[in-house]
């Protein structure tokens, strides 16, 4: 495996604010790397000093092992870029774009194809105006795949879509994983991350708290699984409390929240099967369960001690 | 090359797509010539040696339409490409940022001939223009006078923070000039105090110099308005090559 991207001790400065410091880590050929984290956590400065377009105060950055603020030159044609915020003049049509930027260099893909590819071979004529959101980031994105490049960078790629269009932009980028290209990524959604990435970084306040495979970071945790539901009446939760799997139940008015773990092996049955059945047992009316699983949101949680959703909102 | 070719033709589309630049660099020259010249003709007049006033105008009008591509047009271009992420985007091609300025440049000046070939048809047509000068020297005076006006463009578009602010700064500054200059009407016809504003202004000395060749006169008669140009153009380059941003 080739390392492609080489990142030791990164350090940048903003006035007194520390935006990213010491920050190391590696990103190797063919993976889909994602650094999370909430906004001004330093995702896009990291990725800006990688891309070229910031000098890094500290520290030492290779792309493809060159210097990317030093051999910018050499390394333009090689990267393929979607910026967190950019733009086309609005009167520009999607082909004109594409013809255009396809100009730039040497080698390029076919962009007819990749219009198609991206389903936007029916805005051929449109103004860039005159685009949604989703199909101005697809516009970027095509753009940024236009040179054919080894590394794809792409900064908080669905921002502001909506789902529908999230989880379209969500299976383009695994297709570019598989024409072999390394893909850089930063999101503030843990989902996002935990969909697409091969591995994960995620950043807190300039510095990488955690770095893992998703499944990893999940699965260090430790942390229960939820079944959640609603009964009535008044019901002693004993018979759950003492099975030997939950941990414990919380009781909030008709809600009870059971935390327990389903890894019994060598014949795993779900915490929920084994909640259902003592349940339907004891002839409790329950109603609304669901499961609540782990993820990246719950790894942010422990180890920044903050919520990424609340963080976002704020 | 082929990136500066397909840049330049582009930037060409999109300038003829942009009404308001369109219509003050092909149209409104023209209404003005019509406007003066069904007013006062084109007969020979004391006042203008001889000439008539279609035949002072079309120089004069070709400094007005120099005037708005480059103070006009061109800032208002940059500072909001810089504003809005145009720049950046283009930054992270191999695109040098040289090919970004010579098809700017390129795309304004053949607008800019494209408007003084209108005036230059219409007043022939319609005014019998008069024209006793030597084609190539005013080809190059209209060559310098553009070129020293699309450097000060350069110039505000950096100097100013964002697109709203270029576009009023270049305002403020292009409109009492095109007045005060001559280039929107003949100084011969303003009162005299106008006349001493105008040896400060950039654009009077395109319209001088303009008139002067059109009107036949030579090189050796308008040294001022040369080193003027030169010395507006040499700046322009210097400052704006220093103070170049890709992004705001």
């Amino acid at each position: 495996m080739n390392t492609i991207v080489q990142v030791e001790g990164l350090s940048k400065t903003y006035g007194k604010t520390k935006a990213v410091d010491q920050v190391s880590f590696e990103v190797q050929e063919g993976e889909i790397f994602g650094m999370v984290g909430p906004n001004g956590a330093g995702k896009t400065t990291t990725i800006e000093c990688i891309e070229g377009l910031r000098q890094a105060d500290q520290g030492r950055v290779r792309v493809l092992g060159l210097d990317p603020f030093k051999q910018e030159r050499q390394l333009r044609p090689l990267l393929g870029i979607q910026l967190q915020q950019a733009h086309l003049p609005d009167n520009l049509k999607v082909w004109e774009a594409l013809d255009l930027y396809a100009s730039f260099y040497e080698q390029t893909l076919d962009w007819e194809e990749l219009l198609a590819g991206l389903g936007l071979a029916d805005k051929r004529e449109t103004a860039f105006r005159k685009l949604s959101g989703g199909q101005q980031q697809r516009l970027f994105i095509a753009l940024a795949l236009i040179n054919d490049p080894r590394v794809v960078f792409l900064d908080e790629l669905t921002t502001g879509l909506d789902p529908h269009a999230r989880h379209a932009i969500w299976d383009l980028v695994g297709g570019v994983r598989e024409r072999g290209k390394t893909v850089f990524l930063t999101t503030h959604y843990m989902e996002e991350a935990e969909h697409l990435c091969d591995r994960v970084a995620i950043l807190d306040a300039g510095r990488i708290v955690a770095l893992d495979t998703p499944a990893n970071l999940i699965a260090g945790l430790g942390i229960s699984e939820r079944v959640i539901f609603r009964v009535s009446g008044d019901w002693n939760p004993a018979g759950l409390e003492n099975h030997p799997r939950v941990e414990r139940v919380e009781v909030e008015g008709d809600k009870r929240v059971v935390y327990g773990k389903s890894n019994g092996s060598p014949n795993p049955v779900p915490i929920v099967t084994e909640v259902v059945n003592i349940l339907t047992a004891g002839g409790v009316p329950f109603s609304d369960l669901r499961t609540e699983q782990p993820d990246l949101e719950d790894v942010f949680l422990s180890f920044t001690g903050k919520r990424l959703q609340e963080e976002r909102s704020a | 090359m082929r990136g500066l070719i397909k840049y330049t033709w582009t930037e060409m589309k999109l300038f003829l797509r942009e009404p308001m630049g369109a219509f003050f660099t092909l149209a409104f020259p023209l209404m003005m010539l019509f406007l003066f010249g069904s007013i006062y003709g084109n007969e020979p007049s004391a006042i203008f040696n001889g000439y008539g006033t279609v035949d002072i105008s079309v120089p004069a009008y070709t400094a007005m339409i120099i005037g708005t591509t480059g103070i006009l047009n061109l800032t208002i271009t940059m500072a909001t490409y810089r504003e809005k992420g145009i720049l950046r985007r283009l930054r992270i091609t191999p695109v040098r940022p040289q090919v970004i300025l010579i098809a700017q440049v390129v795309v304004m000046f053949l607008m800019t001939l494209a408007g003084v070939l209108l005036l230059v048809l219409a007043g022939k047509l319609v005014y019998d223009l008069r024209f006793d000068g030597n084609a190539l020297s005013v080809a190059l005076g209209f060559t310098l006078g553009s070129l020293s006006f699309f450097s000060l463009g350069f110039v505000l578009a950096s100097v100013m923070p964002n697109a709203r602010t270029a576009q009023v700064v270049g305002m403020v500054i292009f409109y009492p000039m095109l007045f005060l200059s001559g280039a929107g009407m003949p100084l011969e016809i303003l009162p005299e105090g106008v006349g001493k504003i105008s040896t400060y202004l950039p654009l009077t000395h395109v319209v001088t110099l303009l008139r002067g060749l059109w009107t036949g006169e030579v090189w050796s008669q308008h040294m001022t308005e040369v080193w003027v140009l030169l010395g507006v153009l040499l700046a322009g380059v210097l400052i704006s090559a220093k103070t170049f941003r890709w992004e705001s």
